[in-house]
Formats: C-alpha cells, structure tokens, sequence
C-alpha cells in the first residue's frame, strides 16, 4: 500500500446526543486520520448511523466538541458540511428516485457548478460549457464504478447492489476530503461486497480520500480497516487496530453476550 | 368587557363548528391518510339529503310531526352517507392504495366535484331549510358581572353542546371499541394492520361512514343557521386551519384549533378588521395557523418529525 | 419516415445533452412549433381562437410554472390562482402609474413581482412540507383575493376590484384582432417553455429533483434547500406572474379579483396532476385537457339530451359537467396516476419498437 496515514483531521471530544429522553450518543471521543480507513462497528443501536449524522451535521449533538483540521467547528447544516469536504452514502439507499443514474451523480458536482440561474435559463455558452466540464468528470467515476452500461437508466429501475455504486458515485463527484460509509454492503452477495470492497480501497488509494466506515461484516471491517471504533447502547468500548479490538474483552462481550 | 367576553363567546361557539368540519378531516386522515378535501362537499351533500328528506317526510306524513320527519330525515341521511362511503371505498379507494399525497389529495377534490353535481342533480340546486326545532332566539347571561350582561345565541349553544357530544362519543369510540382500535392500527402502518388481519377496506368503510355522520351532523347545525346551499361546500376552506393548526392527525388537535380560530377569527375582524377594510377573518385564520406552523411544523398535537437517514 | 434512433451517434456530451436527442423528436417539434405559428392561423375561426386557443396557450404557460413548482420541487401549492392575480394586477399598475411603459416590460414586472413575492409565500416551505405546505399556500390564496377587493390602491380605487386594460401594442404591433392575441400569446409561451426545458436540464433543475425525491440526502451532498425550494418558489411565480397578465391584459382585457379566485388554483393543480408532474410536455396536455373538457361537455350534453328526446336545463348541464368532469378527474388519477405525459412516452416507446415488438 502506497498511501500514507497523516495527521488527525477529524477530531470528536465528549459528544452526547438525545433525543427527548432517549440517549442517542454518550461522551463519545475519537478521533479520525487523513488517508485512513476507519471503521465504526457495533451491535444493532449502538449508535453508529447516529454518530455519522453527527459528523455530517444532520444531527446535532447537545454536548461536546467537533473540530476538523484542528478547527473547532460550529453547529452546521449538512450542506455546509458537505461544502467543507464531508460526503456520505446511506444504509437505506437515498436516492433521488425519479432522476437517472447520470443526473443523480450530477447532482453531486453541484457545489462546484457556479453559472447563474439566468445563464442555465437560457442555456448559454458559460452554463453549456460547465455542463460539460462536469460530464466529463462525472463520466469518469461513471468508469470507475463500471456503470456505464445504465447512465441514462432511472434508478428506481436499477437491483439493490447497483444503487448501491450510484450512491457511492453521487458521493464520490463531490471529490470529498471525507467519505463516510453507511453500511455500505449491506444485502449484497459475496461477489458484490467483493467489488464494493475493490472500489473502497481504490477510492482510499487513488484519492487519498479519507474514509468512515460503518459495516457488520466482520471480516470486511478486519480486511480493510486501519482503525476501529466499538460503540454499544451509544457508549464507546472499544477503539485501535483490528487486532486489538478483537482481543477487546468487552468488545466480545457486547457481541456474544454476557457470560462467554 | 362585557362585549369582548360576548365576541369570545360567540368565537368559541363558531369554534365548535369549525372543529366539527375539522373532525371529519382527521378521522379520513388518520386512517386512510387520504386529506379529503371532498369533506366540504360532503357537508353539502349530507345537509341537501337531510333537508330534502325532511321535507317530503313531512308532507308524507301529513305535516303531523316535524320530530319523527326530521328523525327519519336523519336516519334517512344516514344511509345516504354510508352508501357514499361504500361507493367511494370501492370506485376510488380500493384503486389508489399506495399513491402519493398529491394524487389522492386531486381524486378528492374530483370526488368532490361529483358529490356537488350528484347531491344538486338529486335534491335540487335551490336554497333549502333545515328545522330540527332549535331556538332561534338569544338569551341574557351573567347580568351581575357585567353591565348589561352577555347575549348568547341559544341555537349556537346547543350547537356546540352536540359538537362537543358527538366528540366526546368519537373519542370514546376510538379508544374504547376494537372497531376504533382497528382504526388507529390501519391509520399507523397500512401493511402492519393488513398483517394481523384487519381489512383494510371494511375499515376505510367504517371512517368514511363515520367522518359522513359528521358532515351530516355539520350540515345539520350550519344548515338550520344559514340555510342549505351550495356556498355549504365552502365551510371546509374554512375549517383547513384548523386542521393544519390541530395537526393532521390528531382529535383533540381539531378541537382545540377549532377553538382557537374561532376566537381568532371573531377577535381580528372585531378589533382588527376596521382598520383595513373587514373581512379579513378569512385569511387571518390561515395567517393564524401560518405563524403557529412556523414554530411548530407538525401541529399542536401532530407527532413529531425526526429525520432518519 | 420511421421512428428510430438507429445511426444517431453522439459524439460530444453537448449533443448528448441536446433538449432532443433523437432527431424524429427534434422535426416533430420544430414542425409543431411552424404550424403553431403559420397554419393555426388561416384554420381557425374567432371562436376557436378565443374560446380555446389563447385560454390554452396562456393556461399552458401558467401550468408549466407550476409543473416547476410542483412536478420539479415537489412542493405542493394551492396557490397558483393568487399567483397569476399578482402577476395580473402588478402589470396592470406598473402600466397606470410608470408612463410609457411598454407592454412586454410591464407583463415581464408583473412577472418580476410574483417572483418576489412568491418567495415571500414560500417560506413557509422551508418550515413545512407535503400537505400542510399546501395548506399554507392556500392562505396566500385567501390574502390575495382579500387585497384585491379591500385595498384600493391595487386596483386604483375601483368598484369590487374590477379593472381593464386597451389598446394593446407591442414594438409598434397592435395586438387587436384574435389572430394577433393568440400569435402574441404563443411567442411567449415558446419562449418560456424553452427556458423551463433548460432549467430542468441544468444544474439548477437537479437541485429541485433532488430535493422533491429526498430532500435530506439532498442537503447532505451539499444543496442548500433554501435556496433550492426558494429559487423554485421564484421561477415558477414568474411563469404564473407572466401567465396571469396575459391572462388579464390579453385574454379578458377587463377582469375582477374573481378571476383568479381559489377555483382557479384547484384547475391550474389538476392541470399538472393531469398532464403529468415533472414534464414539460405534460403541462400542455393537462393544459388542453382542460380548457377543451368544459367546452365539450357544454355542447355534447344537450345534444345527447335532445338526441334522446331529454331536454336538458342550464342548471343541469352544470351539475353533469360537474359529475363528468370529476369522475373524469377520478379515472384519469386510477388509470394512469402519472398524467397523459406518461401515456405519450410509453406510446413513443412503442412506436420505437414498431414493427417489431419483440
């Protein structure tokens, strides 16, 4: 492996969520590498899709602090944290339904299109121009994920492991500093979590995209992962390498039960 | 004060029928999650019945008992309302399940369409009367604490006393028999009910039938005040407020928002209403519930929206 | 002539990016659009132009404002009646008060308005959505017609409201004759359909999928739904705005705030749900449904009546029309909940494949 994992850029002190009564998150820390593969794993409800929104500023935690490149960062709506380079997919797939693969991946490349509303109303040559720009850049992770064959193919109409990759892709076209990975092989076949695992890595490698990983197979998280984090009933047990989150005592007693 | 008390009074009274029209809204919502702008219409429909059937009741019967023609009348509208819930659950109902809000929101507003052509095409186009015997004339009330006490309508008295009846019988209704159990199972998840076992259809039935009763009962109050025709149709514009103000899915929401408009309604064109021009209690009652929305997107008592993603 | 894509190759993404892409498409239109322009014009009798034609064109035009709203940002409104009463009186002021305005720039300000104070109306979306939104839309609806009538200075101190616009002209062209209105009224319709086709192909028309297909995933890849919902509150009263001084200035010359009253937002909504939600075209199909429905039902109805020895009262052609006209709306809804623009393009697909369906 070529890349190399730099300094922290995503740090998370003491971060509790509710909702109501309910305790979502509590006094969660840790912390995230550039380059890295970190993985948060945990029985059902643990938290772990929390946490995400968490990141990517869907939620927000009533204590504790988020701060990104050493900054400390303020109550944000997603879409200013996805403009500061956090992207996301989703483990109930969130696509826009009635638009096609392409459009949807598209959609992605938004924050980066600048011609005004005026322009795009009469298709004028800056906003012509932009457009194809995008395509382009667009066609190329198409490539990437071999899609190409369904481009123009709405996605209501496409198998669950395909719309998986579109998520990916709209993820993906926004060339983001952080990816964050929700479940992201859920319901797939071995040959599919196999290509999805490919297309991670190539991501993480290619890229040096940093990536947040939320999976249940086991051994993907073990195979891929630089890092992992444990979370059970929203509280952190485990945090380090595979090997020693395996040997974690509490860890192996939050999934097998108390009295192994 | 004394006159501030009686435009209060007189705006809770309005209130009460509000949250009647209302009622009909939520119980078609709850259920079906269908928002039945048709409910207007079938207020129209079921008062046309009501007063029509009373009419003929009457002359059948000699001109003897305007009691037993207006309670043949009623039962009469009854069957009418039930036969319209069947015929609706089974042409339009049965063939939508599953659609958007939008699209079932549009079908309403088409059956409502055909309830106003069928209801003036049967019972006639006229203005018609409705009298269930209610006192037409006002009272006197608490003459100690105020100077020349606070006159209150009688007919809107006993008018709200029936609205908050047939309330307390609906709540009842809901939470106590299994039919009303069954009701609020299909009302939280369609397939989770279908599951257990309860027909989605009979039940759609029931809620039509029962949210008829209500129209009918409406009709018959607004009626007999302002007599039967097609202007009727209207009350459920007005009644929307409420509904969103309440929250879509919640009974005492509709009560309550029905209160509150009401008084909101009679105050602003009171005090407020001079000033620009009158007539504003229209829209003040959609600014009303407007402003609320803003703080409170889900309704006074709605459940409250979490994102999940 | 056979309806193939067959050796149509695109070689640059701006000609996979064309409004038409298969060229059968592209003639069919262009032709349309001709025989709009020239043929319409020597076939059709006054009636025609007034009773059907220009209603059409502006109602279509208005109809494609909110299919942008509705069918593209997906939030719901009651509203559009008010919409095209602001649109109407906006220019008819800009018209009485700012001396020597031309006629396109007072329709184009009257526009202008809606769009500024559709953003107002739209707030609410930011807050709300689905049917409480369009719950929300009806109290601009109610407000609208209440202005109108109560505050004078609108409708420059007029009895109930009612105010009238003559003398059209526009570039030295004096718009008088039907032929001329409709001819008027079809130049913008061209224009404004060929910017909402281009706004739903760019970067602009994505966010508004986006958000009407899930709006928090939209949000998470960076669409601010504010300026999404917002801008599309903007566009599409400026559609409706435009639609509604035509409406006004051109089609009845002389109007009150009835007009444009509620009625008129539930007919503009069916018009989208009817031709189809998120297409241009189904605009003007719901459009044509129904403007034409009424006038058909109105001439077919006594005439069946007669054909059965029935006489049929005024009153009761109203109730009928009403029955149809709803159960119409109802079967429309059962048959084919995505409107007569799917019907066409399954029946474009078919004709792709015809002679050989398999």
């Amino acid at each position: 492996m070529s890349r190399k994992i730099g300094d922290v850029i995503l740090d998370l002190q003491n971060i509790s969520l509710r909702f109501g009564g309910v305790k979502a998150l509590t006094d969660i820390s840790f912390d995230i590498r550039e380059h890295e593969v970190r993985a948060i794993i945990g029985p059902n409800g643990a938290g772990k899709s929390s946490m995400l929104n968490v990141i990517n500023g869907v939620y927000h935690p009533q204590e504790g602090k988020i701060f990104y490149r050493g900054e400390e960062r303020r109550k944000m709506e997603p879409h200013m944290a996805a403009s500061t380079g956090i992207a996301r997919t989703f483990q109930n797939i969130a696509l826009f339904k009635g638009m096609s693969v392409l459009d949807n991946i598209m959609t992605g490349r938004n924050l980066k299109m600048k011609t005004n509303i005026l322009l795009q109303a009469l298709w004028l040559g800056p906003a012509q121009k932009e457009e194809i720009e995008h395509r382009r850049k667009v066609e190329e992770i198409i490539d990437f994920l071999e899609i190409q064959h369904i481009r123009k193919t709405p996605v209501g109409r496409l198998p669950y492991g395909l719309q998986k990759r579109v998520d990916l892709g709209r993820a993906l076209a926004m060339e983001p500093q952080i990816l964050l990975l929700d479940e992201p092989m859920a319901g797939m076949n071995v040959e599919e979590k196999q290509d999805m695992c490919r297309f991670i890595l190539d991501v993480n490698d290619q890229f040096g995209t940093t990536i947040v990983l939320i999976e249940h197979d086991m051994g993907v998280v073990m195979d891929i992962s630089d890092r992992v984090v444990v979370l059970d009933y929203g509280k952190k047990i485990g945090d380090g390498v595979p090997d020693e989150v395996r040997s974690n005592p509490e860890v192996i007693k939050a999934y097998l039960g108390a009295g192994h | 004060m004394g006159f501030f008390v009686e435009t209060l009074i007189g705006g809770l009274m309005a209130g009460m029928l509000y949250s009647l029209v209302a009622l009909g809204f939520v119980l078609i919502f709850k259920a079906s999650g269908v928002f039945n702008f048709a409910q207007g219409a079938m207020v129209l429909f079921a008062a046309l019945a009501m007063a029509r059937f009373s009419e003929w009741a009457n002359i059948a019967l000699g001109g003897d008992s305007l009691f037993l023609a207006n309670l043949i009348a009623f039962l009469g509208a009854g069957v009418v309302m039930f036969i319209v819930a069947w015929i609706i659950e089974r042409l339009v109902l049965r063939n939508l399940v599953n659609q958007e809000g939008a699209t079932l929101l549009m079908a309403t507003l088409g059956i409502a369409y055909v309830l106003e052509g069928v209801g003036q095409t049967i019972f006639g186009g006229q203005i018609y009367t409705i009298d269930v015997g209610m006192p037409k004339d006002p009272v006197i009330m608490f003459e100690s604490l105020f100077e020349g006490g606070i006159m209150i309508n009688k007919e809107d008295f006993i008018a709200a006393l029936i609205a908050a009846v047939l309330v307390g019988v609906l709540t009842l209704f809901f939470q106590k028999t299994p039919t009303g159990r069954a009701l609020r199972a299909v009302a939280d998840d369609h397939q989770a009910a279908q599951s257990i076992g309860i027909p989605l259809n009979r039940t759609w039935v029931i809620v039509w039938c029962v949210a008829g009763i209500v129209a009918l009962v409406a009709g018959i109050i607004w009626g007999s005040k302002l007599g039967v025709q097609f202007s009727l149709a209207t009350v459920a514009l007005r009644a929307l407020p409420v509904v969103i103000l309440g929250g879509l899915t919640s009974v005492p929401g509709a009560i309550i928002g029905g209160l509150i408009i009401g008084v909101g309604e009679k105050l602003s064109e009171v005090y407020l209403g001079p000033y620009v021009g009158g007539g504003i209690e229209i829209w003040f009652a959609y600014a009303l519930a407007l402003v609320f929305l803003l703080f409170r997107p889900q309704g006074l008592f709605g459940e409250k929206i979490i994102n999940r993603v | 002539m056979i309806y193939r894509e067959n050796g149509q190759f695109k070689t640059t993404y701006a000609a996979d990016q064309q409004i038409f892409t298969i060229a059968q498409d592209k003639w069919f239109v262009l032709g349309l659009i001709a025989f709009a322009f020239i043929g319409v014009p020597m076939l059709a009798d006054e009636y025609m132009f007034r009773a059907i034609l220009i209603p059409f064109l502006i109602l279509s035009l208005a109809a494609l404002g909110v299919n942008l709203l509705v069918g593209y940002c997906g939030q719901i409104t009651l509203g559009a009646g008010a919409f095209m009463a602001i649109g109407a009186y906006a220019a008819y002021n800009f018209m009485i008060r700012v001396d020597g305005v031309p006629l396109v720039a007072a329709l184009l300000l009257g526009g202008a308005t809606t769009a500024a104070l559709g953003i107002i109306f739209g707030i609410p979306s930011l807050r709300v959505r689905g049917l409480y939104l369009a719950v929300a839309t009806l109290a601009a609806q109610f407000f609208c017609d209440w202005a109108f009538l109560r505050l004078g200075w609108f409708t420059n101190y007029s009895p109930s409201g009612s105010v009238s616009i003559s003398n059209l002209s526009a570039f030295g062209w004096a718009i008088d004759s039907p032929v001329e209105k409709y001819l008027f009224c079809l130049l913008f319709l061209v224009a404004f359909a060929f910017f909402a086709k281009n706004l739903t192909r760019a970067s602009i028309g994505r966010q508004w999928m986006a958000i009407r297909d899930m709006d928090v995933a939209a949000e998470v890849i960076g669409i601010r739904p504010m300026w999404a919902k917002l801008s599309a509150f903007a566009v599409s009263s400026f559609f409706i705005g435009v639609a509604g001084a035509l409406w006004g200035f051109v089609h009845l010359g002389s109007w009150e705030p009835a007009a444009f009253s509620v009625d008129r937002s539930f007919q503009l909504l069916f018009m989208v749900i009817i031709g189809g939600l998120g297409s241009i075209m189904g605009s003007f199909f719901g459009a044509a449904f129904i403007v034409i429905m009424p006038i058909f039902l109105n001439q077919a109805l006594p005439a069946l009546g007669s054909l059965f020895g029935i006489a049929i009262s005024t009153a009761g052609v109203a109730h009928a029309e009403f029955i149809i006209f709803g159960s119409l709306i109802v079967f429309f809804l059962i048959v084919e909940p995505h409107g007569l623009a799917r019907l066409w393009a399954i029946a474009k697909e078919k004709l792709r494949l015809w002679p050989f369906p398999h």
